[in-house]
């Protein structure tokens, strides 16, 4: 009885199985020759593979020969390969060395223990970053009062370049978006209150809802984005190239070298943003008001003095330097935790966007709590 | 794949190439012959492009004249897919690895057949499994991630992936450095065992003298923009000063006894 596959000819007869095998044996050719070898099966007795006929064979060829005489052989068969030519030879005994004891993986978890695991882990992940950062927040002030009281340590010149950074090259993004938000808020605030016939009220929704909300929160949101992720990124690829390792021994300190500056530049720059928003979704309002509410931009600014009072704009603006620097802090944080590899850099820089984010409106409800406390 | 030793027909030739960055020129009218089945070192001072030329050669460098031929096919003017068919038959081995740090050791071998073979899952795992034990890794280095490997380990892993299509050239770029000495010396007996049982052709990067003693057929030069090439013997009789320091310098000679031992 004899099947014949492309290179391979299997024979049975009262000698036992003859596996003839001839023609190119790489990895090329590996796919089909892989699926008819699975089915080669044997019980008892003796096996022959005669590799007379081969003409190219590189690793991948070898291994499945070998491995067809491991599975023949596991069925108890006695199994003898002829034929190889001199280098062939040198092939395959080289890969009979290998692997010989089964190679044992780690089995795959089923989706429900995956599930949980991964919720446990999120857990506690979550509280152990609370627990860090508020340790960071520590470090950072402790740090902070340092330099305050030696002035001479901080570094005007990173601190210069992080703000251009994160503050000056931020004004015309931070500007369009601002100008964007007045534009859709006076839209469609018109649109809503006109059912009212209260359509000039739309300019006491402007004033007040950007200054004190939307102007700071869109600014912050922005550069969290922008800058904090920068912060995790250079930091994370610093920590990754052991540069941070480097500055501790020859006794800088990250914090102060590193952390400060941006810290501060934060805690400065986004307060500027934040006036500037202000004024251009304040401009994007107007624009929007003129064209649909049929005032001019006289109207438009004298309606906003009147009714718009002057401490919304400083809620808005009191939150700004909070914010920068919770941001700075996060991201700084999130760029020192990076360990090792690329893919943690990149880990890292998600999260710190997340967390930023998440504190930023969670301080901002708690602002307002504490605001209607004390009745502004 | 065809066997060491027959072939002495060049299966890379490099000529007229000309690299640089901005106005700074690292090669110029550079000619390199790279025979089949041999085992070629690439030395030269820090900074005269031994990393760069590698480069140029495979491809990631686009050099500013010259042809580089692979197989005998101009590499600039094939088509995406013919391009395709000469990579597979190479492998590169990174100075630090370069393995895809979101994948574990076992997955990084497996990227290259996902992408040029149809071989069944199991399979490439298999093959991965037997790659693995070839460079010398323990079994149950397949499940890590490249993170949790130690360099010498890493390098071994980036050579399983290197030669997991089983390429006819492979190409290494300074393999032993920041490797302790045993472990380089076992690293360059791996590689010759592989080249002598593969037939394959090496081109290799390297520093270390002791690997051009050990394992190089041929050494190629550079100094002055281009390549001197020879074999150590006849580079030894070479009147350019620096390779004159080179191969006569405290350090060639400790390697020349140490290979006599």
């Amino acid at each position: 009885m004899t099947e014949r596959s492309d290179r391979i000819a299997t024979r049975r007869d009262e000698n036992g199985l003859t596996l003839t095998l001839s023609g190119d044996w790489t990895i090329r050719t590996a796919d089909g020759l892989d699926r008819t070898l699975r089915a080669v099966e044997g019980a008892g007795g003796r096996a022959a593979i005669d590799l007379s006929g081969i003409e190219r064979m590189d690793t991948t060829g070898a291994w499945l020969i070998e491995r067809t005489k491991r599975a023949l052989q596991d069925g108890g068969m006695q199994v003898e390969l002829r034929g190889a030519s001199g280098d062939h030879t040198i092939l395959l005994d080289r890969i009979e060395t290998l692997c010989t004891e089964p190679v044992e993986h780690l089995p795959p978890s089923s989706g429900l223990a995956r599930f949980l695991n991964r919720v446990g882990r999120g857990t506690i992940d979550a509280m152990i970053e609370a627990r860090d950062l508020l340790n960071f927040l520590g470090i950072t002030t402790v740090a902070t009062w340092r330099s305050i009281a030696h002035p001479g340590r901080i570094r005007f010149v990173s601190l210069v370049s992080h703000l251009e950074r994160v503050g000056l090259n931020a004004m015309p993004i931070v500007g369009l978006l601002a100008f964007l938000i007045g534009v859709v808020m006076a839209y469609q605030g018109a649109d809503q209150l006109r059912a009212f016939g209260a359509e000039i009220y739309t300019v006491n929704l402007l004033g007040i809802s950007i200054l004190r909300e939307m102007g700071i929160l869109m600014t912050a949101i922005m550069i969290a984005g922008r800058s904090g992720s920068a912060f995790t990124a250079q930091i994370g690829t610093m920590q990754v190239n052991e540069e941070i390792d480097a500055m501790r021994t020859i006794g800088l300190d990250p914090i102060e070298v590193l952390v400060l500056p941006r810290a501060y530049a934060l805690f400065i720059a986004l307060p500027l943003l934040t006036v500037y928003a202000d004024f251009m979704g304040l401009l994007g309002g107007a624009t929007m008001s003129i064209l649909i509410l049929d005032i001019t931009l006289q109207q438009y600014i004298e309606r906003i003095r009147e009714v718009v009072p002057i401490w919304a704009f400083w809620v808005g603006l009191i939150k700004a330097p909070v914010f920068g620097f919770v941001i700075a802090l996060v991201g700084c944080r999130e760029g020192l935790k990076v360990r090792g590899s690329a893919d943690s850099v990149g880990r890292q820089t998600t999260k710190s966007v997340v967390v930023s984010i998440f504190l930023v409106m969670a301080l901002d409800a708690i602002f307002s709590i504490f605001f209607s406390a004390v009745g502004v | 794949m065809t066997v060491a030793g027959n072939g002495r027909e060049a299966v890379i030739r490099v000529r007229g190439l000309r690299t640089q960055f901005g106005d700074t020129v690292i090669h110029d009218d550079l000619d390199l012959d790279v025979l089949s089945g041999e085992v070629l070192g690439v030395v030269g001072a820090s900074g005269t492009g031994k990393s760069v030329l590698m480069r140029a050669i495979i491809g990631l460098i686009e050099p500013r004249a010259g042809t580089v031929e692979i197989f005998g096919r101009d590499m600039k003017t094939l088509r995406a897919r013919e391009r395709r068919e000469v990579e597979r038959r190479w492998g590169v081995l990174f100075q630090n690895g370069a393995l895809f740090s979101s994948l574990t050791v076992a997955q990084n071998v497996m990227v290259p057949m996902k992408e040029h073979t149809k071989l069944s899952q199991q399979t490439m795992a298999e093959i991965a499994d037997y790659k693995i034990d070839m460079v010398g890794l323990p079994p149950d280095a397949a499940d890590k991630y490249p993170s949790e490997l130690s360099g010498g380990m890493r390098k071994r892993a980036g050579l399983a992936r290197a030669l997991a299509l089983d390429p006819d050239i492979l190409f290494l770029d300074e393999p032993t450095a920041g490797l302790d000495p045993i472990g380089a010396a076992e690293f360059d007996e791996l590689i010759g065992e592989l080249q002598q049982t593969l037939g394959l052709t090496v081109v290799m990067v390297t520093h270390d003298l002791d690997s051009l003693y050990a394992i190089c057929d041929r050494v190629a030069v550079l100094v002055d923009k281009h390549v001197t090439i020879g074999t150590i013997e006849s580079l030894l009789q070479e009147g350019h000063a620096w390779i004159h320091d080179y191969f006569h310098g405290p350090r060639s000679r400790e390697a020349v006894r140490s290979g006599e031992d």
